[in-house]
């Protein structure tokens, strides 16, 4: 792929970097679909350790891509940083919103525990089977 | 411009000309021409475009107490290819095939750009064909993936059917109300069916019970005015230990999150497509053999159509692997 490598060489890389592609892309579904499996239940560092080689390996893919498909390796080291450094922007956005969003679950929880403290307060009245669960019970989100 | 190639430029570049940078002229930062660089901010744009949507996703994915297992949603496959799968259900599967066909379409348009460096025609338009008929290859397979979520299964950017039991327990008999040994097991993704439509999966478990068409509160199920069918099942662990819920929907944000995420994709996909063609045929009928910079337009052209490839590696990662 590299504009200084003999033609038949960079045809093969091409080839080579596609078999590559694809045998991450295996190794990517193997262990989402082992995380999911049933025998893994309960099971959460095998949930973390997995779910972190997935993400690492699709960056490495996003990484082959931009460098030898996209020819970035090959280009000015300015061009390269001025669209790469940008990215890292996106790590802090990452962090902040995916933060909020635990924060919100959190309230939620803390708002429904407190819930449960004021039905129990009152006299429980037990709900006969097959009644109407409340509105908010019919969505999870 | 047009008939000068990147290397000679480059050469130039050494020669410490005066001319002010302020007139132009001939040189070019960081040694790519202005097509190429604009391309390549255009995509670190449309970057910012997509991680936005994907941290949306993360973020209100982080704030639900549950959410659909992947697994679970996308376990279908055209040809009824699923129901060879143990319990009728190929997970992924399909979404596997879609990926290779994205990558296989890059690794041929890298071949496109290699030929069209070498100023062979020829090859250029051959590659750049397969390319096309990945692409093409993909869209069909979503459009497919799509009808099946929106026909079949009844999602809606709206209405989620795919929910997830956040407690375990047993079902109720539809017919009587009598709790079953059918179990319900928390963090398990179910699908609401809806009354009197023809669902693709047949469950082992279930009698064949016929459900009523008529909206209304059941024995063992729930009718609602949309005709999702919503069973009933009794908790037996956590704080609502002994009380009967009835199944709810998913989180209703991950409708519109897959159309529009899978979407705007799709559509960058899709005018990935139309470019490909128009630069196709310009290749094909010589526009580039006259400019003589080694196909740069074929060049620019693949930077984008990697990109798709490279947006989707983040999108089969939040959506389908995680």
């Amino acid at each position: 792929m590299a504009s200084h490598a003999s033609y038949e060489d960079s045809k093969k890389a091409v080839w080579k970097g596609l078999g590559l592609l694809a045998a991450v892309t295996l190794a990517e579904v193997f262990l989402s679909l082992m995380k999911a499996a049933e025998w893994a239940e309960g099971m959460g560092w095998l949930f973390i350790i997995a779910s972190l080689a997935i993400i690492i390996l699709s960056i490495y893919k996003a990484y082959f891509i931009i460098y030898e498909f996209m020819h970035m390796a090959y280009e000015v080291r300015g061009l390269a940083m001025t669209v790469l450094l940008p990215m890292i922007l996106l790590v802090w956005a990452v962090i902040a919103f995916f933060y909020e969003g635990d924060a919100w679950k959190g309230n939620r929880e803390t708002v429904n525990e407190r819930n449960r403290m004021e039905i129990k307060a009152e006299p429980a009245s037990e709900s006969p089977v097959g009644t109407l669960t409340p509105e908010g019970d019919l969505t999870n989100g | 411009m047009a008939e000068k190639t990147d290397i000679l430029v480059a050469e130039e570049h050494d020669h410490h000309d005066h001319e002010s940078s302020w007139e132009g002229g001939d040189k070019k930062p960081f040694e790519v021409s202005y097509g190429k660089l604009m391309m390549w901010y255009f995509l670190l744009s449309d970057a910012f475009t997509f991680a936005g949507f994907l941290i949306a996703y993360g973020t209100l994915r982080f704030s639900s107490p549950s959410w659909p297992v992947p697994d679970k949603v996308f376990a279908t496959a055209p040809f009824g290819i699923h129901e060879m799968f143990p319990g009728g259900e190929a997970p992924l599967i399909f979404v596997t095939f879609m990926s290779f066909l994205l990558i296989i379409s890059s690794g041929t348009m890298v071949r496109a750009v290699q030929e069209g460096a070498r100023e062979n025609k020829r090859g250029v338009v051959f590659w750049m064909l397969l390319t096309v008929l990945g692409g093409a290859g993909f869209l069909g397979c979503q459009a497919w993936e799509w009808n099946n979520l929106i026909n079949v299964e009844h999602m809606s950017v709206t209405t989620n059917p795919f929910g997830t039991y956040t407690e375990n327990g047993v079902y109720l008999d539809p017919e009587t109300g009598e709790p079953t040994d059918e179990a319900v097991e928390e963090g398990e993704t179910y699908l609401l069916h809806m009354a009197g439509a023809s669902h693709g999966e047949g469950h082992a478990g279930e009698d064949h019970f016929e459900y009523p068409t008529t909206p209304g509160d059941y024995a063992g199920f729930q009718i609602d005015d949309e005709g999702y069918i919503h069973r009933k099942y009794l908790v037996q662990d956590g704080y609502d230990q002994g009380q009967v819920k009835t199944q709810a929907f998913g989180p209703s944000a991950f409708g519109a999150l897959f159309f529009g995420i899978t979407g705007f994709h799709g559509f960058h996909v899709f005018t990935g497509v139309i470019f490909l063609l128009i630069i196709l045929i310009n290749a094909g009928s010589g526009v580039y053999v006259a400019r003589q910079n080694g196909y740069e337009m074929v060049e620019k052209i693949g930077l984008y159509w990697h990109f798709v490839d490279l947006v989707w590696v983040f999108v089969f990662l939040v959506f389908y692997l995680l």
